[in-house]
């Protein structure tokens, strides 16, 4: 398959392009400015974020026929342009929650290294070629690495860093091992064309089933599924409060992204077997991240399982997809993925702004902050309430939305059982509010300044949340165009 | 295009809520004031709705329909029939009473009433809604805020347990009533949230009879069906007043109402299948119900143990699925929910002056606070099904209804009516008349102009559908007709 360079092809990169201009001119001014006037770099790079989603939409948006790129290894569709636009707003909203903290906001190479993530994420999000997929994931992991270890006199931080490199060494190799299967079995790492020969029943159906596993652990590693979600706990604890925001986000649905289109879109035939084992690791995603944040004292930990327990919901729907006669599964997935950035960024970007202020993640610390801070503590009820599922935030919205996917193709017996996890969920996002709004502090009357940074950067997400929450056609029908171009 | 009234009543709560946040938080003065005007207002046009509804053209009035989600069928679309629009006016009659009860509320009143408007706006939204999807939504709404509002302004010796009871109870009951819902709009085939197009979805019997116990009980819960009601007394005795007056008074008719509006209607062959064994249920509700509130010490679980047992008339005026014992259903939600809005308000307005709800403690109060213990007797000769009060307008017609299709369980029924003169007797005989305690002399004093209005407007509307039954009784008839029709004009 040889696809010819033609000149469009940099216009539906050009969102790419700019995001490594940005990172040049940040990497400069890092350079050029002097200490003390460094602070500008979070806004910069807030602001050139915005800007190049607004090019993204007026150029870059796919349409017609999805189509394959720079010689098959990106695909320029929706799919990937949804994923791109939503790395770029998670990496504008934790520059912004980011600048104002201490021994983080101010230095330049933090930037760098998040815009070099971002970039990562973006091509993770249409790559359509093993080899460039696999250079995305790198891309996107190796600056991940760094920051979550940035706080290098903070031992949780090093401790963090360290052990997330080892983790996301060992499945990365897993992976790559699955790759090299893939490529021996075929002699093509383009994914389409790897397509096209499983449908033609080239392929023995059990040796590309069991590359595929292998794949598939580097991928759940991403997603923080059970059995490879040992990680998150950890490494959210110990790294800046941004990073884990971020890592639990964008990080995790370029992870999605990889996972929709590799497994389902390019492998209908081996379906029915993925739908197997996609529901059981959904089953058991939630249930184990619902149950372990129960008795949770760190909220960055609480958060770290309730991200888990997201990843399974967000299973559901991938598990829907696997079923015939699906229509929903997708844009289910790609809607409740979408939400949960928006939604799990305003609770990071709230405990970060709360952490700042008192030193503590404990939740035991949150005492009081109703009325130390009133606005901080609304951030908190409406991320919060929005993960568990309430109405009129977008959470409420999308678990319709993965349950309604699940229960059209009969997989009855895990909406339920999702339906299930979300009531332990309702229980453990209370716990807190209700640590926030009823008990008392000693420290209540102390002022808690929330930056302009935070109070932009929460707005805006706590906004996002409404939105999606009660305008929800314009998302979903985004969502659906996504959804329809993976075939 | 005509006034749409029906939105203005649903957003107007939430956006005073909003509204509310939005002031610095020591302006509570200009809080209360807001919230009362927000209150009233709403209370107006729930008024306004009650009487411009056309009873002879019937049917679903008012209606406004807008696309939401075309792509899933979802659409805003509200209406009221006869049965939705007693239950419209009792939200905003709670509503302003119990903003005008609360005026006491001195921990960060901003809160609490932003709170309870957004709690205002789901309960309204679901009793408008005509859309499946959004009956959820709103009733997602209606159940949170109440989390908040018990754990942070309740009794301090059970508020977290009982707040987070109730939360998960009805969040329970409302995510099973979901899956059952979604099973329905997959299996009508007519892609749709429309619940006017699932009407006619005729479903097959079996689903139907696998589908019903689902939805019906995810949210009967709410309506504090037995075995399902035990968070409901503990819930009622931790909030504070005018909570629980919203609590006991309008979200428990949320329940019975769309256990009917999605359970009843949507699934009647189902109905018709489970109910012969749901009105035993429902039995030991009205009965064992009222036999624990005669048994009660604390003058708050009392009042909430006869909720249990009166909400258990309506479920069963539901269950017999005949004219008479739904009509008189569908008042004894109006009448119920103003009746005990009047209790949980007396039984606060106590509380706050005795600080003891310990009935034995309690005496003589009618020597000082003469208004509450009239409106006291009044709500306990509604309790009581007396003729010239609401409640026997309510309660004879379930009883007729019952009659017609189980004598037997009408009659172990009517044992709950002596149970509940014995308790409400007692009550007003203990704690409103003989002496006041020494311990209390002193300090009681009378009730501000506010308790007193609010007693007022819940004791005239008590009297007034009691002795003129005509100002609501054939506008529930023709919401009744309709519910009817569904289950084959039985």
């Amino acid at each position: 398959m040889t696809i010819a360079f033609e000149p469009w092809m940099y216009v539906a990169v050009l969102p790419e392009i700019l995001l490594v201009v940005l990172t040049l001119v940040v990497l400069g001014l890092d350079l050029a400015l002097p200490e003390e006037r460094r602070g500008g770099l979070g806004w910069l790079t807030a602001g050139g974020l915005t800007a190049i989603i607004l090019v993204g939409f007026a150029v870059a948006m796919p349409a017609g026929e999805p189509r394959l790129m720079w010689g098959g290894m990106l695909r320029h569709d929706w799919l990937g342009f949804a994923f791109k636009l939503t790395a770029l707003f998670a990496a504008a909203a934790t520059s912004l929650l980011s600048m104002d903290l201490a021994q983080v906001g101010k230095r330049g190479e933090y930037y760098l290294l998040l815009l070099a993530s971002t970039l990562g994420m973006m091509l993770m999000g249409s790559a359509a070629d093993l080899v460039m997929l696999y250079l995305a994931i790198e891309t996107t992991s190796i600056p991940l690495y760094v920051l979550a270890g940035f706080l290098t006199r903070d031992d949780k931080s090093t401790e963090a860093g360290f052990k997330y490199l080892l983790f996301g060494a060992m499945t990365s190799a897993v992976m790559l091992y699955g790759f090299s299967l893939l490529y021996g079995f075929t002699g093509s790492t383009n994914l389409y064309e790897l397509a096209s020969l499983a449908q033609a029943g080239q392929l023995s159906l059990a040796s590309v089933f069991g590359s595929l596993l292998l794949v598939l652990v580097g991928f759940a590693f991403k997603i923080s599924a059970v059995p490879l979600q040992f990680w998150a706990p950890d490494v959210y604890e110990g790294a800046p409060t941004p990073v884990a925001g971020f890592l639990s986000t964008a990080s995790k649905a370029a992870g999605f992204a990889v996972l929709v289109r590799v497994l389902m879109a390019v492998f209908p035939g081996i379906q029915p077997y993925w739908g197997a084992v996609i529901s059981a690791l959904a089953v058991a995603t939630m249930t184990l991240g619902n149950f372990f944040a129960l008795s949770q004292k760190n909220i960055k930990r609480l958060l770290a399982y309730s991200s888990i327990a997201h990843a399974g919901y967000a299973l559901i729907g991938v598990a829907a997809i696997s079923m015939p006669g699906s229509t929903l599964g997708a844009t289910s997935v790609v809607f409740y993925l979408i939400t949960y950035v928006v939604t799990n960024l305003a609770a990071f970007g709230a405990v970060a702004a709360v952490g700042r202020v008192t030193g503590s993640d404990e939740i035991a610390s949150y005492a009081g902050l109703s009325r130390r801070s009133p606005w901080l503590a609304l951030v908190l009820l409406v991320a919060l309430l929005s993960l568990s599922g309430m109405p009129p935030f977008g959470g409420f919205v999308v678990k319709f939305a993965v349950f309604a996917a699940a229960v059209e193709v009969n997989l009855i017996w895990l909406a339920v059982i999702g339906v299930l996890n979300s009531i332990i969920g309702l229980y453990y996002y209370l716990t807190v509010l209700k640590v926030v709004y009823l008990y008392r502090s000693e420290e209540e009357d102390k002022p808690m300044p929330v930056p302009g940074g935070y109070a932009l950067g929460l707005l805006v997400l706590c906004v996002g949340i409404l939105l999606i929450g009660t305008l929800f056609a314009p998302w979903f029908s985004f969502s659906s165009g996504a959804a329809a171009a993976l075939f | 295009m005509q006034f749409p009234i029906i939105s203005f009543i649903v957003f107007t709560p939430i956006l005073a809520g909003v509204l509310l946040l939005l002031f610095p938080a020591d302006r509570k003065t200009e809080v209360r004031v807001t919230a009362l005007a927000a209150a009233t207002f709403s209370l107006a046009l729930s008024i306004w709705l009650y009487f411009s509804y056309n009873l002879p053209q019937g049917g679903y009035q008012f209606v406004e329909k807008y696309a939401w989600l075309p792509d899933l069928g979802i659409s805003y679309h509200v209406g009221v029939d006869g049965m939705s629009a007693p239950l419209v006016l009792l939200t905003g009659v709670v509503m302003f009473t119990g903003v005008l009860i609360s005026w006491k509320i001195d921990d960060r009143p901003r809160e609490f009433f932003a709170f309870l408007f957004i709690l205002a706006t789901g309960v309204f939204g679901v009793f408008v809604a005509l859309d499946l999807f959004m009956l959820f939504f709103f009733y997602e709404i209606a159940v949170f805020p109440m989390y908040l509002l018990i754990a942070i302004w309740g009794w301090k010796e059970t508020r977290e347990y009982a707040a987070m009871k109730l939360t998960l109870y009805l969040f329970v009951g409302s995510v099973i009533a979901l899956v059952g819902a979604l099973a329905m709009y997959f299996m009508s085939g007519l892609k749709t949230f429309d619940m006017l197009a699932l009407e006619g979805a005729n479903f097959p019997i079996w689903f139907q009879n696998i589908a019903f116990p689902f939805v019906f009980f995810g949210f009967a819960v709410l309506g504090g069906i037995f075995p399902f009601h035990n968070w409901s007394p503990d819930g009622h005795v931790a909030a504070p007043t005018a909570v629980s007056m919203f609590h006991a008074g309008v979200l428990m008719k949320l329940g019975a109402f769309a256990a009917l509006r999605v359970g009843i209607m949507l699934l009647p062959e189902g109905a018709k299948t489970h109910m012969p064994w749901i009105i035993l249920l429902t039995l030991v509700n009205v009965v064992y119900g009222a036999y624990i509130a005669s048994v009660q010490n604390d003058f708050k679980y009392v009042i909430g143990f006869s909720s249990v047992s009166h909400m258990g008339l309506v479920a069963m005026g539901f269950a017999t699925l005949n004219r008479e014992g739904m009509i008189g259903a569908g008042v004894q939600m109006f009448s119920h929910g103003v009746m005990t809005a009047l209790f949980f308000a007396v039984v606060g307005m106590i509380y706050d002056q005795a600080h003891t709800r310990e009935i034995p403690r309690l005496s003589g109060f009618r020597l000082f606070m003469p208004v509450v213990a009239v409106a006291f007797i009044i709500g306990g000769l509604v309790s009581m099904g007396m003729p010239g009060f609401s409640g026997f307008i309510a309660e004879f017609p379930i009883f007729m209804g019952v009659w017609a299709t189980y004598p037997w369980i009408a009659i172990v029924a009517a044992i709950s009516i002596v149970l509940t003169a014995s308790y409400i007797i007692r009550i007003i005989s203990k704690v409103f008349f003989g002496q006041l305690p020494e311990e209390f002399e002193g300090h009681i004093t009378d009730v501000t102009v506010l308790d007193k209005l609010a007693l007022v407007v819940l004791s005239v509307i008590l009297i007034g559908v009691g002795v003129y039954p005509q100002i609501m009784v054939p506008l529930v008839e023709s919401g009744v007709n309709n519910v009817l029709r569904l289950l084959g004009g039985a």
